[in-house]
C-alpha cells in the first residue's frame, strides 16, 4: 500500500528526516515512537504532500503510484488520510458543512457515528474553534471516517484525551477506521499511528513498530517488545541503534 | 408636518452645503444623476414584473410576503408599496410628515453637512417611516427595499424608525439596482431611535449595479437598556460606497453591536466605518468588521469608539483577507477615551488566507480554490447569536444566497 524509499526532508534548510525506509502492506498498521522533535510529525506531512516540507531525496509510493511530487489534495483524493496533531481552526465554518463537503459516506452514517464519539452537538459549531484538547482529536476522527481513506496517518490521537476517551477512540480506530476487526483478507484499510504513550494500543491491533531518532528510522519491530524497551529504558538504548544506522 | 422653524432651519442649512464635497469617498458630480418617479403600480410585491422580483429576491426580500410583518418597497423616489401585517405602523415619509410633528425626529440625528445630505434635504426624496407602539414585539421580521429602476439616476431617501419603550422590532433591507441598471446613485439617510428596552435589528443587504456610488448617512439614538444590532453586508460590484454611521447609545445600559461584511470585488471603492458614543453608564458597543479585498478593490474598514462616561465597554474588532496585490485594504481602528474608568479595546489584522487552514481543507479532498472559497465564506459569515430565531434562519439563507455567488 504505502512504499517510502530514501527518504530526506528539509523544512527551511534543515534537514528533518534522513534516508527513511518505510514498508506498509494492505491492511496493516504500524505505529511510530520517537522522542520530542525527532521528525515523526514531519514523517506524516510529507506522506501528506504538505509543501512546507521539501523532498530533497528518494521517492514515496502509494497503491503503486509515485506519489512524491503529487499535490495535497490530489493525494487525498487517491485514499490518504489523517487525523492532525493540532489541526487549525476554520472560523465561520460549520463541522456539519465541511463533514457534508469532504463526505464519502451518507450522512445517517456520520449522525451516528457523531453520536458514538459524543460529539453531536459539535456538528453545529464552526471547526475546531474553541473545541479542547480531547475535542480536536474527536473532530478529526469524525472527519476521517466521513471522508473514508483506505490509508489513515494518525498523529497522536491520544494526546490530551481523558482515559475513558482513549479506549473510545482507540476502539473506534481499531474497529471502524482500521477494519481491524474484520478478516485479513477483507480489510481494505492501512494505519500509521504516532503515540507517546502505550494505552491507546491496548486496543489497537499494531503490526509493526518503528522508532524515528534524529530524523532516522532507528529500529523496527514488534509493538510489545518495543513499547516494553522503550517504557523501561527511554529512548536510551535507541541511541545505541541510531549511531549504528547512522553509519 | 414640521414647524416653520425647523423647515427653514433645514432649508438654510442645506443651501449652505449644497456644493460641499464628503471628507471621505469620490466626489460626485450631483448634475449627472436626474431624480426619477416611478411608473410602477402594485397592489402587492407579486404584481411587479419579473425582472423586479428576481431582483427582490437576490437580495433576500420574499416576495410572496410570507413570513413578514410588513414590506415597503421603493423605485427611483417613490414609494410604490407599503403595506403592514403587524401592530407596527409604516408609510413613505412624505406621509408621515403629513400626519405627525416630526420636528423631534427628521433631521436631528443626521447633520446636513456635505452636497449629499443636502441634495436629501432639497430635493425630492421618499422614505419609509417606521414605529413600533410602545410595548409591541414583532419578531417577525419586516421587509424594505430600495430599488433604482432607471439609468444613471439618483435615488433619495430618508427614513425614520421609532422603537417605542419595549418594542421590539426587525428590519431586513435591500438595496438593489432593476438588472439593466449598471450607474446611478443612492443617497439614503437614516434616523432610527430606540427607545427605552426597546431593541432593533436592522440587517441590510446592498447589491447594486457596478456603476452605482452610494452615499448612506445614518444616526441611530439609544436610550436606557436599548438594544441596537446591525448587520451590514456587500458582495458585489459596486463604484463606490462611503458611509459612516454614528450610533449614541446615551441611555444607561444601552447596548450597539455592528458586524460588517465586504467582499470587495471588481473595481469596488468602499469606505465603511462605524462610530459609537457611549454616553450612558454600563453602555457598550461591539464594531466587528470582515473584509475581503480581491481584484483591484480600494476597502477602507474605519471604526470608532468614544467612551464618555464611566462603567462604558467597547470593543473594536477589524479583520481583513487581501487576495490580490492590486487590491488595497486599510484599517482605521480608533479609540477615545474621556473618561479614567472605562474599558475599551481593538485588535486589527490584515493578512493573506492562512496557509495551515488551506493544507487542512486540502487534505480532506478540496482543491485550493474549493478550500479557498470555504476559507472565505467562513470568514465573512455572520455571529447570528443575538438575533431571534425567526430572524437568524432569514439571514442565513440570505447569507448562504450572496455568500454562494461568490
Ligand atoms: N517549519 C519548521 N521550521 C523549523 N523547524 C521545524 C519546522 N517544522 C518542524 N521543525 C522542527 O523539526 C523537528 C521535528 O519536528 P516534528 O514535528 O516532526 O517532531 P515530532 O517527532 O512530531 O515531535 P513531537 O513528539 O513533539 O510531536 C523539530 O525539532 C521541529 O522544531
Ligand atoms: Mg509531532
Amino acid at each position: 500500500m504505502l512504499t517510502i524509499e530514501n527518504l530526506s526532508v528539509k523544512v527551511e534548510d534543515k534537514l528533518l528526516l534522513k534516508n527513511i525506509n518505510l514498508n506498509m502492506d494492505n491492511g496493516e498498521v504500524h505505529v511510530l515512537f520517537g522522542p520530542n522533535g525527532a521528525g515523526k510529525s514531519t514523517l506524516i506531512n510529507t506522506i501528506l504532500g504538505n509543501p512546507k516540507y521539501k523532498v530533497v531525496g528518494g521517492s514515496i509510493y502509494f497503491k503503486g503510484k509515485d506519489i512524491t511530487d503529487m499535490p495535497i489534495y490530489e493525494r487525498a483524493k487517491l485514499g490518504i488520510g489523517i487525523s492532525y496533531q493540532s489541526p487549525p481552526s476554520i472560523p465561520g465554518v460549520k463541522l456539519k458543512d465541511l463533514l457534508k463537503i469532504i463526505s464519502k459516506v451518507d450522512w445517517e452514517k456520520i449522525e451516528k457515528m457523531a453520536e458514538t464519539l459524543h460529539f453531536k452537538d459539535f456538528l453545529k459549531r464552526d471547526v475546531n474553534v474553541g473545541f479542547s484538547g480531547g475535542e480536536v482529536k474527536r473532530s478529526e476522527l469524525l472527519q476521517l471516517f466521513a471522508q473514508n481513506p483506505e490509508f489513515i496517518m494518525f498523529d497522536e490521537p491520544d494526546s490530551g484525551v481523558d482515559v475513558e476517551n482513549v479506549k473510545l477512540i482507540g476502539t473506534i480506530i481499531n474497529d471502524i477506521l482500521l477494519e481491524k476487526t474484520k478478516k485479513p483478507a477483507d480489510r481494505k484499510k492501512s494505519g500509521l499511528i504516532i503515540t507517546h504513550m502505550g494505552h491507546i494500543l491496548k486496543f489497537i491491533n499494531v503490526d509493526r513498530a518503528h522508532v524515528l531518532y534524529d530524523g532516522i528510522i532507528s529500529c523496527s519491530g514488534s509493538p510489545d517488545e518495543i513499547l516494553n524497551t522503550i517504557i523501561k529504558y527511554g529512548y536510551e538504548r535507541c541511541i545505541a541503534c541510531y549511531q549504528k544506522r547512522k553509519h | 408636518m414640521l414647524s416653520k422653524e425647523k423647515t427653514l432651519k433645514i432649508k438654510k442649512t442645506a443651501e449652505k452645503y449644497r456644493n460641499v464635497p464628503a471628507p471621505h469617498g469620490e466626489d460626485i458630480d450631483l448634475n449627472e444623476y436626474k431624480i426619477n418617479k416611478s411608473d410602477v403600480i402594485i397592489d402587492s410585491l407579486e404584481d411587479l414584473d419579473r425582472e423586479y422580483r428576481s431582483q427582490l429576491e437576490n437580495i433576500g426580500i420574499n416576495v410572496k410576503e410570507e413570513n413578514t410583518s410588513g414590506s415597503y418597497l421603493q423605485i427611483n423616489n417613490e414609494a410604490v408599496y407599503s403595506h403592514v401585517q403587524s401592530k407596527i405602523e409604516m408609510m413613505p415619509i412624505s406621509e408621515a410628515l403629513k400626519k405627525y410633528d416630526l420636528d423631534e425626529y427628521y433631521w436631528n440625528l443626521v447633520e446636513i453637512k456635505d452636497k449629499y445630505s443636502a441634495r436629501a434635504a432639497l430635493e425630492l426624496t421618499e422614505g419609509f417611516f417606521i414605529r413600533v407602539p410602545k410595548g409591541v414585539k414583532e419578531t417577525i421580521p419586516l421587509q424594505t427595499c430600495l430599488l433604482i429602476g432607471k439609468e444613471h439616476s439618483s435615488q433619495n431617501a430618508h427614513n425614520i424608525i421609532i422603537v417605542e419603550e419595549g418594542g421590539e422590532l426587525n428590519i431586513i433591507t435591500g438595496c438593489t439596482t432593476s438588472a439593466h441598471v449598471k450607474s446611478g446613485l443612492h443617497i439614503g439617510i437614516s434616523e432610527f431611535y430606540i427607545k427605552k428596552n426597546g431593541k432593533l435589528t436592522y440587517t441590510m443587504v446592498h447589491d447594486w449595479g457596478e456603476n452605482v456610488h452610494v452615499r448612506p448617512r445614518t444616526g441611530v439614538y439609544i436610550e436606557e437598556n436599548g438594544v441596537f444590532i446591525n448587520n451590514y453586508v456587500i458582495t458585489t460590484p459596486v463604484k463606490s460606497v462611503q458611509s459612516y454611521p454614528t450610533i449614541y447609545c446615551e441611555g444607561d445600559n444601552s447596548k450597539a453591536t455592528l458586524q460588517t461584511i465586504v467582499y470587495g470585488k471588481g473595481q469596488s471603492v468602499i469606505d465603511l466605518g462605524s462610530k459609537v458614543v457611549l454616553s450612558g453608564k454600563y453602555s457598550s458597543a461591539d464594531i466587528i468588521s470582515r473584509s475581503i479585498a480581491d481584484d483591484t478593490s480600494e476597502i477602507v474598514a474605519r471604526g470608532l469608539l468614544v467612551g464618555k462616561e464611566e462603567e462604558i465597554k467597547g470593543h473594536l474588532e477589524c479583520k481583513g483577507l487581501i487576495i490580490s496585490d492590486e487590491s488595497r485594504l486599510y484599517a482605521v481602528p480608533e479609540l477615545d477615551a474621556r473618561k479614567a474608568n472605562i474599558d475599551l479595546s481593538h485588535e486589527a489584522a490584515v493578512g493573506k488566507i492562512a496557509e495551515d487552514q488551506l493544507i487542512y481543507l486540502m487534505s480532506r479532498g478540496l482543491t485550493e480554490d474549493e478550500a479557498v472559497s470555504l476559507i472565505i465564506k467562513g470568514f465573512l459569515s455572520i455571529d447570528l447569536s443575538g438575533l431571534p430565531p425567526n430572524l437568524a434562519k432569514s439571514v442565513e439563507r440570505i447569507m448562504d444566497m450572496t455568500l454562494d455567488s461568490i
